[in-house]
């Protein structure tokens, strides 16, 4: 499973090596005065006349050590940059994935529940749209609604401009998260909601439940006591399987609303070629995918023992 | 078994209008949606760039008749913007597409045909590119490649055909073990002849649905790139960068320039969608129980 994880680095790490990014252009700037011969040192500096494969060795050896390296374009080094920005963005994908994860699963169940009715109707429909639409797309509605429009919540960033950061209070941080909260978790609903809702209406149809309604358990009784188990565990695996998601729609999410976590942070070391902290940043979402699967591979095993043994690689 | 509500009713229902069966239903829901979608690409294909011009003098003017989806800030008429970058997001979604699910039914095939190490290395492939969230490894891709529509496109063909892959491995696996093929084999015949003469033609249907369903995803992904900045460039028109200019001037309330192309993409995603859904019902008699 590491093996997995090695590659990805690996995978980036040539991709961005060979990008028409050069180095020296994106650190210095294009009109630099430098020597041939004060090129040459920098070059040798930081080891860029040598193979890709040594230069990534270089790289992963230092990265094993906790060095990322420094980021160009802010100045300090890539794993301050990244401990700084992804608080911002765990609280954010932690609770739009608690938040979805809870509300997705207790609409599917309601709406599977009644299949053909009007609210099983309109919840399909929500997903769908919801799931047909780009995040950035969902965020900048969400903005113009509640913030321009309406005005209750500020247009962006984490924190009010102008306040200095001692005066910065946890009101001010909840008020500018709900936003960015909300299209993450519209986002992220859809799916979970969709696979409940197919799920339940499977269980339903199952003997166990055609016996306890044979024991005269009402449908509120059965789900209780016995369906939404049967769906909750494969609901829950799909939730941590969705990580990527997760972060993709995050990164597209705090670019509309300037929230300055790791997805913000991802486009701008893309777009500033700062390649440090865009390989650090990639290497951090590897690892955070790659728990995500795991835990999901993990949960597999035990809603279906039979996975357990051996079929890892159905 | 026993069952509260019979699924299936017997008596013939009694609206006038159920003489077309859900088979022809199908078929009329795909052709009115296709039609649309050629349509709106034809029509943005030969658009006139003069529709789309620059006209300083009518800036941001609200959604009304001249201009039904308004006006944006160089006074460029937004419904013939996002009709033209809509059709530019679709032909880049179609070509991502096709060399996506190229890849992925030639990994497919390959991975259940020749097992072993072929099978290890792609399904390594498949989760190596899953192990990263399309988004990044499409901004990955498309930096390596020095962006622009190039980029993007490669960078959404190499990002998508990980689930296919799957899909058609699995029905791959499946027909190796079909009566006729075992007798092709018994009968001499090379894997090669097998896989192009039997297992193909059969892998086909699953092919086409999963093409067409992978086009939305194409779709939304080169719109977000776009969007961040990695895609197309900002002159051309395009979903990714009306809207992102969108974001711009949303602050000060200019809500029509989002939410129209926004909306426009939308449509034709779902009508995507129904098209693979509904084929995949209408080529696999088995999925049509809903």
């Amino acid at each position: 499973m590491l093996v997995l994880l090695l590659l990805v680095s690996v995978l980036a790490f040539m991709l961005i090596i060979n990008a028409p990014i050069d180095p020296l252009v994106a650190y210095i700037g294009p009109e630099s005065t430098l020597s041939t011969q004060a090129i040459a040192q920098v070059e040798e500096h930081w080891g860029l006349n040598q193979s890709p494969i040594a230069r990534y060795f270089i790289w992963m050896g230092n990265v094993l050590q906790g060095d990322f390296g420094m980021s160009m374009s802010f100045k300090r080094p890539v794993i301050n940059v990244i401990q700084e920005r992804i608080m911002y963005s765990f609280v954010l994908m932690g609770l739009a994935w608690t938040l979805s994860g809870v509300l997705g699963f207790a609409m599917g169940i309601a709406a599977g529940l009644r299949r053909g009715g009007l609210f099983d109707r309109s919840v399909k429909t929500f997903c769908l749209i919801v799931q047909s639409s780009p995040a950035f797309w969902i965020g900048l509605l969400v903005l113009s609604l509640f913030a321009v429009h309406l005005g209750w919540f500020p247009l962006g960033m984490a924190v009010p401009m102008g306040v200095p950061a001692a005066e910065v209070t946890m009101f001010h941080r909840i008020q500018h998260l709900i936003l960015p909260l909300m299209t993450l978790t519209i986002v992220s609903m859809g799916r979970i909601t969709m696979f409940t809702r197919q799920k339940l209406s499977e269980v339903m149809d199952s003997d166990f439940i055609t016996f306890a309604r044979a024991r005269g358990l009402t449908e509120g009784q059965i789900v209780r006591r016995h369906a939404w188990r049967s769906v909750a565990l494969p609901a829950l695996t799909l939730q941590f399987a969705s990580f990527a998601e997760l972060f993709g729609g995050m990164a597209l999410a705090e670019t509309v609303f300037s929230y300055p976590g790791i997805g913000a942070a991802t486009t701008a070391a893309a777009l500033n070629a700062d390649v440090p902290l865009l390989l650090g940043i990639v290497l951090i979402t590897a690892v955070f995918v790659f728990c995500g699967n795991l835990i999901a591979n993990l949960l597999y095993g035990v809603v279906d023992p039979r996975l357990r043994d051996g079929g890892s690689s159905a | 078994m026993l069952r509260q509500k019979p699924r299936i009713s017997l008596t013939p229902r009694s609206k006038g209008s159920t003489r077309l069966n859900t088979r022809t239903r199908l078929v009329i829901a795909v052709s009115v949606a296709a039609t649309y979608l050629l349509g709106v690409f034809i029509w943005g294909w030969f658009l006139d760039p003069s529709s789309y011009a620059v006209h300083f003098e009518s800036q941001f003017i609200p959604p009304s008749w001249g201009h039904i989806f308004g006006t944006d800030f160089m006074g460029r008429d937004m419904f013939f913007r996002s009709l033209k970058g809509l059709s530019n997001s679709m032909l880049i979604g179609l070509l991502a597409s096709l060399i996506s699910s190229a890849i992925a039914l030639a990994f497919g095939t390959a991975s259940a045909l020749f097992g072993g190490k072929v099978d290890k290395l792609v399904l390594l492939a498949v989760d190596c590119c899953m192990g990263l969230p399309h988004l990044v490894l499409v901004i990955l891709i498309s930096v390596a490649l020095g962006g622009g529509a190039t980029g993007v496109m490669l960078g959404v063909a190499l990002t998508h055909w990980p689930e296919l892959t799957r899909i058609v491995r699995a029905e791959v696996l499946q027909l190796r073990e079909a009566w006729y093929v075992k007798a092709s084999y018994k009968m001499g015949k090379s894997r090669l002849y097998v896989a192009a003469k039997h297992i193909v033609p059969h892998v086909i249907p699953v092919y086409i649905v999963g093409l067409v369903l992978l086009f939305p995803h194409a779709i939304m992904h080169e719109a977000a790139v776009t969007f961040l900045g990695f895609g197309l460039p900002a002159e051309t028109p395009a979903i990714g960068v009306i809207l992102s200019e969108a974001m711009r001037h949303i602050a000060t309330g200019k809500w029509w320039l989002a939410l129209f192309p926004g909306l426009l993409l939308i449509v034709a995603v779902l009508l995507f969608d129904t098209i693979g859904e509904n084929l995949k019902r209408l080529l696999n008699p088995a999925s049509a129980h809903e």
